[in-house]
């Protein structure tokens, strides 16, 4: 059992593909200006890791070791496929937002790496709950960058005045996409700074 | 002219990396020398080249509402679009593999200076978005796609050689201890980003 919860905090904390790994960043910077669209990319990511994880955990046994990351591609391919068509139906205003960046989630090093490097060694339940924690713990900072590029770019949170009702006046450079690694930059230097045992030589 | 026009927009102003942030992790891992960045950044310009265009075409006569018209009447209101990540992903990886094999057999010399960078491109952000990009903004013909994917992967390879050579000069300076490695890089690329916002009014 303990064994279970470390599979779920690691990625979380200690192991943060984000922070720690430095994976998936290519997708997901572009959509944090506004805290809808990141909480939207990030649910998207939690359920393709998610479920990719545990299809290809099922299929550990018969997927040849040649062609795996063909059928890999195919599998997180077939997800984000799904996904994307849910939202187009349910959500399309904020599809056509996040445009390309949700088909991108196909080549999100978090799900091909976690399908790698857990999924294809480990039972299917660990396999889904490592998937769905790694999805968190990028979710999460992608949710910590939209807050503050959306609260002190724009003044609101989810759309809703908060800093510019007191009078603020709205820093046009947190909209713009090189605060966003800044932002990272300085949420690496505080998660390593609290955990000194991450940081590199 | 319309063609110049697209072409140095793609490479400053709509830059892959500091506009759209694709191909990040590689950008990330691989630009520790300027060596190593370099075969990178030459082998993403080949396969975009490459990619882009078929892509297009793919799009064009197969996914697109109706695109499958020239296999006769019946076939007008086929729509096939939702099917277009995944083939993308396909003929690029597909793509990748035959490139790997046919530069590895006719030129070996660029074969073993790209190194294991060509079969990681396969799953590099940079080359999908640009397919994607390229599906979102209905090109006119297989020339634009082209001169847009020529741009966009020149803009890819200097922005992957200046940070590189940064981060080797970076080597030399006392950077504090918790941003050492990836903070100081992501706040590199940053200041770099601002700095290649100034070209964002050119228009030609």
């Amino acid at each position: 059992m303990a064994n279970l919860k470390e599979t779920i905090l690691n990625p979380i904390l200690k192991g943060n593909p984000i922070t720690v790994l430095i994976l998936g960043i290519c997708s997901s910077l572009a959509v944090t200006v506004e805290l809808k669209g990141a909480c939207v990319m990030a649910l998207s990511v939690i359920i393709v890791t998610g479920v990719s994880s545990l299809i290809c955990s099922l299929l550990r046994k018969t997927i040849p070791n040649r062609v795996r990351i063909i059928i890999q591609l195919v599998v997180v391919a077939m997800m984000v496929i799904l996904v994307d068509q849910v939202l187009k139906a349910f959500a399309y205003a904020i599809d056509k937002q996040l445009s390309v960046y949700i088909g991108l989630i196909i080549t999100n090093c978090i799900v091909m790496g976690r399908i790698e490097a857990f999924a294809l060694g480990n039972k299917v339940w660990p396999s889904f709950l490592d998937g769905v924690a790694n999805g968190v713990g990028y979710g999460l900072i992608l949710i910590i960058v939209a807050f503050f590029r959306e609260l002190l770019g724009s003044g609101t949170l989810f759309g809703i005045p908060v800093l510019s009702a007191i009078g603020y006046t709205n820093n046009g450079l947190m909209i713009l996409p090189p605060m966003a690694l800044i932002l990272i930059g300085c949420i690496i230097w505080v998660h390593r700074s609290i955990d000194k045992s991450i940081q590199e030589k | 002219m319309e063609y110049l026009s697209l072409f140095v927009k793609s490479i400053f102003v709509d830059n892959m990396i500091f506009a759209y942030f694709l191909g990040m992790c590689s950008y990330l891992a691989v630009s520790k020398n300027v060596k190593t960045a370099n075969g990178l950044g030459i082998a993403v310009i080949f396969v975009l080249l490459i990619t882009l265009p078929v892509n297009y075409l793919l799009n064009k006569f197969v996914l697109l509402p109706g695109a499958l018209s020239w296999l006769g009447e019946s076939f007008a209101s086929v729509d096939l679009s939702f099917l277009s990540f995944i083939l993308f992903i396909a003929v690029i990886a597909a793509i990748t593999q035959v490139v790997e094999m046919i530069v590895e057999k006719f030129l070996p010399s660029l074969y073993s200076s790209l190194g294991i960078y060509l079969p990681l491109i396969a799953v590099n952000c940079a080359i999908l978005g640009g397919s994607l990009f390229m599906q979102q903004r209905e090109f006119a013909n297989v020339g634009e796609s082209a001169v847009y994917a020529l741009g966009s992967g020149i803009g890819w390879y200097l922005a992957i050689v200046a940070l590189a050579a940064i981060r080797e000069k970076m080597s030399y300076s006392n950077v504090p201890a918790a941003l050492k490695g990836t903070g100081i890089t992501f706040m590199t690329v940053g200041l770099m980003g601002i700095a290649f916002m100034a070209f964002m009014g050119i228009s030609l």
